[in-house]
Formats: structure tokens, C-alpha cells, sequence
């Protein structure tokens, strides 16, 4: 690396990716997952772990492998966190065995009881006709039932994460919807930042594929209705683009102190130039239609990294693939790079792994970082009918080689909610 | 950090069983003959603290605001409001645009009608499937999944109240508070932030919360007995509640003429795997890492003990070591959870104002009020996990 820039132009510790882990839809791990983007595969399929009858959704960006028969989403979000975090702290090569040196911030999905659970609970009650809630408590001191209490426990999973990993201090479990995996990075850079740590683990994770998921995002119209073929729904930036692709995904990346990376000999896979937020209060789900937050939300970016809109060489698109998710985009993105914004390279890797919710600020800064370390970019698969309102070089199909020394990823949720991250390969 | 900021609280916003805001509750709290404030009936044979009545138009002015949330979702609304009026920024664009916020929160009510029918009427389904599948897709309201999400009170807030520059929330029940503050704290401590809401709510009074709770065998029946006597295995008295904060650099509130309410001095948050003597282990070392700011003479403890067992016995030892008066909360407003804390940080605000300590109640709440106040000591002990602590002093 030129030069030891250990602070940044603010005079903070510069902040380093010195590890990364990723599971999609796609595969397990950095190389498979590499492999599937850059040649554009889908990961999206039908479901097959309930029965999706009359259901206007059939199809999710699954992590089959991973599931067992009746798996709680807590349960298998932990198991899939761990997962991307062993790989995260194995490349990083930083602690030691069952000691990570550092604190957990983790981007998750609330966590509720699940009707398996509660079908559970009824069958114990004996109650032949209407079963009532008060039914369901007389019966929940059984000792069987006894599991399905941590199941259903908000801080559960980070504190099963924070013994597993051995991470410091209080795990920070966190929900920005669709921004979340973003927030958990930004929470782990401002804490190094601070000097409160030399490293600090941020994982993201989300297995939201169940009957009521998929039912509470139908109901607000967001998922894609166009089960036939499933890899061919996601297509964000297209015309006929009709809403976004329920996926489950999870990423883990070790941030750590320049200096401290260094001095340890550990291997720079990228640098968290910056980060900014905006929220949004137009709507619960719906953004303003002038794009001011999203305006804003990019240019705090911009100024926490130190850099203007002319050093960004690739975008990583939040691109859901909703008709209005995309044209806001489009029409922030304008606003912000002007005549750029044309020129600019912008990807959604969520045409091939659908949207992992709370993973997606996650799983798509670890693509992001991979991006720039390859020098190419993972393309917009399905872009078979361009939008004639949207403007943007989205890298259609084929993934192509460019020149990236900076780039941003975007992440925009409900509730209004936005987070953009500045990630570069050295720092700038 | 080589310059850490001075931080202050100038902004308090509660509403408990007791009452709608500090006053209210303070009133309550010192009462000499207490109102009965918890309920024996409503979920018998579980106690419960329902919120008081409280009219919500007074914040949420919108009644299409208010349909569009759950109780526990008006209940944050609500506190927020009065933080941010407090704290006289309410209606102030230039300043909520800026202003950041961290919200500590669950999720939120079920339909129990929508569940309890499908419970029902699944048994005789000839496709248990697809008779889930259709009655979820004509029998849930729309809106319910956006009441239901965490991170959709802090979205209210930015809707209601205009607080957007930043909003982030944090899940995991007590120890959330806990590092909502903390994290408050620091970032305004270094710079990273000049403004931020902390805020909070919890809706315990309802039957789906009461399953999950009881699920531990948590809940607590009555008889009602004060957090420190609640036998072997204890118990949690559920509650509803809101708290909210507005906490700000010194620089920032003198700038813009603001009157602080308190300093922060430190909040601490960690964690154990609750074998026997973790807690007072965790407990030794945060107070350890405040004690060289405390003046002893002048200092008291607010417990947010929640009533079960063995963590609220843990405490009590782990308190009375340390020495000061100690007043527990939850005897009187219940356990709220995510909400305990900050609930617990907002009382302490207005003990450090009235320079007096609330009557004991319990065989933990020791020690008599000093001649004068001047810190208080904020302690959280989570009913699974997570052990807190925050210090905040009188400034002047």
C-alpha cells in the first residue's frame, strides 16, 4: 500500500476491510459467490420449503442448504451469521480461537414466534373449537415448549453470536430495514473512529422466507409477481420491472484500524472511505418523490468519506427492482453526478440474488469490495427491456472489466431509512 | 478522543402506568399512599402495568397518523413528542433535520383475532398450507406489518415529529436502551453527532408478549410484590411504557440557548453468560469504571430490577455493596424492557431536579435520601442479558 495514511483527511483512523464472508441464494463463501455473480447466474427459485398455494408469490432467493424442516428464521439466521463470520475472522486472521477482539454489530430481521410454534402450542392445548392466546399461555410452561423461548427473543441471536464468536462487550442488533447491513458496518467504523476499539465485527443476516413474509410484502405490493421463469423476476432498471424478490443472505466483514492492520501484517482487502445517512418521512414505504433524502443521504457519504461526486468509479445500486425504487434512484443519482450519471457504471446484485433484506447493506458492500479488488463488475442480469426513463449505463447482462478505485453502495429502506457506504481499495 | 465533548440531556419525555409526563409520574412516585397502579385482573392471574390513559391527538394531531400505528408505536410517538418539546426544538426544521436518533425497540402487537382463527379453523383444513396461506392474505391488515416493524416507530417519529437526519434501532430488550444511550453518548462526546433523540416504548400489556414471556416462566402472578420480593424464581410484572430523550454536545445546546437538564458522565453496557456471580462481577466492574466520578455524599441508585430471579437477587447484592440508596423502579411503573432504561434515565432527571428520592418499597430499595442530590446512578440488570449502568449529574 503507497504511503502509511493511517488518518484520514478528517484526522480519524482510517478503517480497513481486513476480512469478509458471504452466503447468498447463489452459494456459500466469497470464490463460489464470485464465480455465479461475474457470470451472471440467478440464484432465484421457487420455493419449495412450504407450500405456496394461492399465494401471488411463489418465489425467493433461498439458502436451501442451509435449512432444516421447520427451521425458526432466529435459528437459522444465527446459523447462517456464523457461518459468513468464521470466514469473515478466518481471512482476517485476527484474535484468537473463540476470542474476537473486538464488538458485534448485527443487521437482522425482527424475530417473532412462528406459526409452526404456535401450531405447536395449539395442538398441546386439548381445546377442541376456538383456540384463544390465554389457551396458548396455560400451555406454555411445558417443558417442551421451553426452546421456542430464546426462538422468540429479540436479543437472542447477537448474544448466541457474541459467545460463539467471542466478541466484546454488548452485541448491537440492529434494524434500519433495508438499510440495516449498511447501518451495522457504519456502527462498527464509528466506533474505531472513536478509538473505542481496534476492530469490530458487522454481520448482517436475513432468512425472511416464510408464508407470512411473503404475504406481508405481498399485501404492500412489493414482491415481483412474475413467478415464471423464477431467475427472470428480478430485473431492476428494466421497463416491465414489477417489484423485488424475496432473498435470504447474510455477510460478515472484520473492519479494523489501518495502522492496527498493518502492524499485524494482516492483508487490506479494502478501505470504509465514509458513510452517510438521510431518513426520509415522506411515507412509511414510499420515498420522496423529489429524492432530497436520497440526494442527501449520498452527499453525507461524500463528505464523511472526502470525496466529491467525480471520484466515484462504480456504483453499487440499491436497485430493487420495485418501479419506484428504481426511477427514484435513477432521479437521485442524476441529481447528485449530473451529466456523470450517465457514464457512471451502476449495478444491481440483486437481479441475481434477489434482496436480502436486512443482509443486503451487508452481503452488497462484501460484493462491492470484491468488486474493486477484481477490477470488474458483476452485471444487471435481466435487462432485456430497458425503462426509456432511466438513464443510467446499469451494465446490462454481461459483467464487464473497469477501472474502480472508489466506489458506493446504496441502501434505501422502509420506513424511510437510508445509508450510503464509500468503499475504496486504498486509502484515498 | 483527545477532545471529548461535554454531553447533557436536554430533553425528557415519559409516559408510564403512572401518568402522562415526568410530572405526572413524579407526582405518583411520591406519593404517600401510592395509587394501585398495576393490574391483577385484566390478564389474571398475571399482574400487569397498563399505561395510563393518555390522549394521543395531543402529539399525533393526525388521526390517519394514528390509525397507521400500533399502541406501542403512539406510545413512542408520543414520549418523543414530549422530549422534543421539552428540549423546545419541536417544530424547529433547521435543527430535527439535522438531528440524529437511536431507537431502542421490539416489535410490535399481533392481530390475536386474525391468529386465534387460524389457530382455530387449521385443524379441520383439508390443506393446512394453503388454508394459512389464504386466510394471512385476506385476513391481515396491510398496514399491520408496518405497524408491527421495529424500525417503524423511529419512522413515525420522522412522520409525526420531522426528526430526520438520521435514525437507527436497536432490538434486544434491555440492553438495548442501554446502547441506545450509549452509543448517543459517544458519538455526541466525539463529535460524531451534535443532536440526537434517544427514545423508547414498549407495549407489554397484551397477550402475544405475554406468551413469549411465558413461555420463560417469567410472567408474574399475583399477589403483586415489590422487584426485590418476588420469591425464589421472582417475576416480571409486563408494562407499558414510553421514554424518550433528547441528549446534545454542551456546545450545541448553549449555541442555540437551550437549558441542559443533566450531564451525562459515562454509560456502561456489557455482558455475561449468567453463571452464578456473573452478574455481580459485571455490576463490580462498570461501577468500578464510574466510581472515581462519583460523590459519594450526594449520590444515589436507581435500579431498573425487573423482578426476576436470580438476576434481581444478583443486583440487590451487588448494590448493597456498593452502598448508596438504591430505589427500584419497576415496584412502581413494571418492566418495559427495551424501555426500562431510559424510562429509568428519565426519572433520574427529575430526581436530580427536586433534589429527592422517591419513598422505598422492597427489601432492595435501601439507604434514606441524602440532603442533597447531586448524581444519580442508572442501573439496568436484563431480564436474560446484558448489565448496564449510566451516571448523570446535576450541572451547576
Amino acid at each position: 500500500m503507497a504511503g502509511k495514511q493511517f488518518k484520514d483527511k478528517a484526522g480519524r483512523p482510517v478503517v480497513a476491510i481486513t476480512g469478509m464472508g458471504i452466503m447468498t441464494s447463489l452459494g456459500s463463501g466469497k470464490q463460489d459467490n464470485w464465480k455465479k455473480l461475474t457470470a451472471g447466474e440467478s440464484g432465484i427459485r421457487r420455493i419449495s420449503r412450504f407450500s405456496t398455494e394461492g399465494l401471488r408469490t411463489t418465489i425467493a432467493g433461498t439458502v436451501d442448504v442451509s435449512y432444516e424442516p421447520d427451521m425458526a428464521p432466529s435459528v437459522m439466521t444465527e446459523k447462517i451469521a456464523k457461518i459468513v463470520g468464521e470466514e469473515a475472522i478466518a481471512e482476517a486472521g485476527i484474535g484468537s480461537k473463540g476470542i474476537f477482539p473486538g464488538p458485534l454489530f448485527l443487521a437482522m430481521a425482527p424475530i417473532e414466534l412462528e406459526w409452526p410454534h404456535r401450531f405447536d402450542l395449539a395442538s398441546a392445548t386439548g381445546s377442541n373449537d376456538n383456540v384463544t392466546y390465554a389457551d396458548l399461555i396455560r400451555v406454555a410452561t411445558q417443558s417442551r415448549f421451553s426452546p421456542y423461548f430464546e426462538m422468540a427473543k429479540y436479543g437472542s441471536v447477537g448474544e448466541h453470536l457474541a459467545d460463539y464468536f467471542g466478541s466484546q462487550g454488548s452485541p448491537i442488533s440492529l434494524t434500519t430495514a433495508c438499510a440495516s447491513g449498511a447501518t451495522a458496518i457504519q456502527l462498527g467504523v464509528e466506533a474505531i473512529r472513536r478509538g473505542e476499539c481496534e476492530a469490530a465485527l458487522a454481520i448482517g443476516a436475513d432468512t425472511s422466507v416464510t408464508p407470512e413474509s411473503v404475504v406481508r410484502f405481498s399485501l404492500l405490493s412489493a414482491l415481483s409477481t412474475q413467478n415464471d421463469p423464477p431467475e427472470q423476476a428480478s430485473k431492476p432498471f428494466s421497463k416491465n420491472r414489477d417489484g423485488f424478490v424475496l432473498a435470504e443472505g447474510s455477510a460478515a466483514l472484520v473492519l479494523e484500524n489501518l495502522e492496527h492492520a498493518q502492524a499485524r501484517g494482516a492483508k487490506i482487502l479494502g478501505i470504509v472511505q465514509g458513510s452517510g445517512e438521510k431518513s426520509d418521512n415522506f411515507h412509511r414505504t414510499r420515498s420522496s418523490p423529489n429524492g432530497k433524502p436520497i440526494i442527501g443521504c449520498m452527499q453525507n457519504a461524500f463528505a464523511d468519506a472526502g470525496i466529491t461526486p467525480e471520484d466515484v468509479d462504480y456504483i453499487n445500486a440499491h436497485g430493487t427492482s420495485t418501479p419506484e425504487n428504481d426511477k427514484m434512484e435513477n432521479t437521485a443519482l442524476a441529481a447528485v453526478f449530473g451529466a456523470r450519471a450517465s457514464k457512471i457504471p451502476i449495478s444491481s446484485n440483486k437481479s441475481m440474488i434477489g434482496h436480502t433484506l436486512t443482509a443486503a447493506g451487508a452481503v452488497e458492500a462484501v460484493i462491492t469490495v470484491m468488486t474493486i479488488q477484481n477490477q470488474r463488475i458483476p452485471p444487471t442480469i435481466n435487462h432485456k427491456v430497458p425503462d426509456p426513463g432511466i438513464s443510467l449505463d446499469v451494465v446490462p447482462n454481461v459483467a464487464r472489466d473497469a477501472k474502480i478505485r472508489t466506489a458506493i453502495s446504496n441502501s434505501f429502506g422502509f420506513g424511510g431509512q437510508n445509508a450510503c457506504l464509500v468503499l475504496a481499495g486504498e486509502p484515498i | 478522543m483527545s477532545t471529548r465533548r461535554e454531553v447533557w440531556i436536554t430533553g425528557v419525555g415519559l409516559l408510564s402506568c403512572l401518568g402522562e409526563g415526568l410530572e405526572a409520574n413524579w407526582t405518583q412516585l411520591m406519593a404517600d399512599n401510592p395509587p394501585v397502579a398495576h393490574d391483577e385482573k385484566m390478564y389474571a392471574p398475571f399482574v400487569v402495568h397498563p399505561l395510563a390513559p393518555v390522549n394521543f391527538d395531543k402529539q399525533i394531531p393526525k388521526k390517519g397518523d394514528q390509525r397507521q400505528m400500533e399502541l406501542w408505536q403512539r406510545i413512542g410517538v408520543y414520549a418523543a413528542g414530549l422530549a422534543l418539546a421539552n428540549a423546545d426544538v419541536a417544530g424547529k426544521v433547521d435543527i430535527l433535520d439535522r438531528m440524529d436518533m437511536v431507537i431502542a425497540a421490539g416489535g410490535g402487537e399481533r392481530d390475536i383475532a386474525v391468529d386465534s382463527a387460524i389457530l382455530s379453523g387449521i385443524r379441520s383444513a383439508s390443506n393446512p398450507g394453503a388454508f394459512l396461506n389464504e386466510r394471512l392474505q385476506s385476513d391481515l391488515r396491510p398496514t399491520l406489518f408496518l405497524a408491527q416493524l421495529p424500525n417503524l416507530l423511529a419512522g413515525n417519529i420522522g412522520i409525526v415529529h420531522g426528526v430526520v437526519g438520521s435514525s437507527r434501532t436497536f432490538m434486544g430488550e434491555e440492553a438495548a436502551g442501554v446502547d441506545a444511550l450509549r452509543v448517543t453518548f459517544e458519538r455526541v462526546a466525539a463529535g460524531q453527532s451534535d443532536i440526537s433523540l434517544v427514545g423508547s416504548s414498549f407495549h407489554g400489556t397484551r397477550w402475544d408478549l405475554l406468551l413469549v414471556t411465558e413461555l420463560g416462566k417469567n410472567l408474574l402472578k399475583a399477589p403483586f410484590a415489590p422487584v426485590w420480593d418476588r420469591g425464589e424464581k421472582g417475576g416480571l410484572a409486563l408494562a407499558s411504557m414510553g421514554a424518550s430523550l433528547v441528549v446534545e454536545s454542551r456546545e450545541y445546546a448553549e449555541a442555540r440557548g437551550a437549558k441542559p437538564i443533566a450531564r451525562i458522565v459515562g454509560v456502561q453496557s456489557d455482558r455475561n453468560r449468567r453463571k452464578a456471580g456473573d452478574i455481580e462481577a459485571t455490576i463490580e466492574r462498570e461501577w468500578a469504571t464510574i466510581e472515581p466520578k462519583v460523590k459519594r455524599e450526594s449520590a444515589v441508585i436507581i435500579s431498573g430490577a425487573s423482578g426476576l430471579e436470580p438476576p434481581t437477587s444478583a443486583e440487590k447484592k451487588a448494590l448493597g455493596k456498593i452502598g448508596l440508596p438504591v430505589r427500584a423502579t419497576g415496584s412502581h411503573i413494571g418492566h418495559g424492557f427495551d424501555t426500562q432504561f431510559l424510562a429509568n434515565i428519565a426519572i433520574a432527571c427529575e430526581t436530580l431536579r427536586q433534589g429527592k428520592l422517591f419513598p422505598a418499597s422492597g427489601s432492595g430499595d435501601i439507604g434514606e435520601c441524602p440532603a442533597q442530590i447531586s448524581q444519580v446512578a442508572v442501573t439496568s440488570v436484563g431480564n436474560w442479558r446484558g448489565e448496564g449502568m449510566a451516571l448523570i449529574e446535576k450541572i451547576g
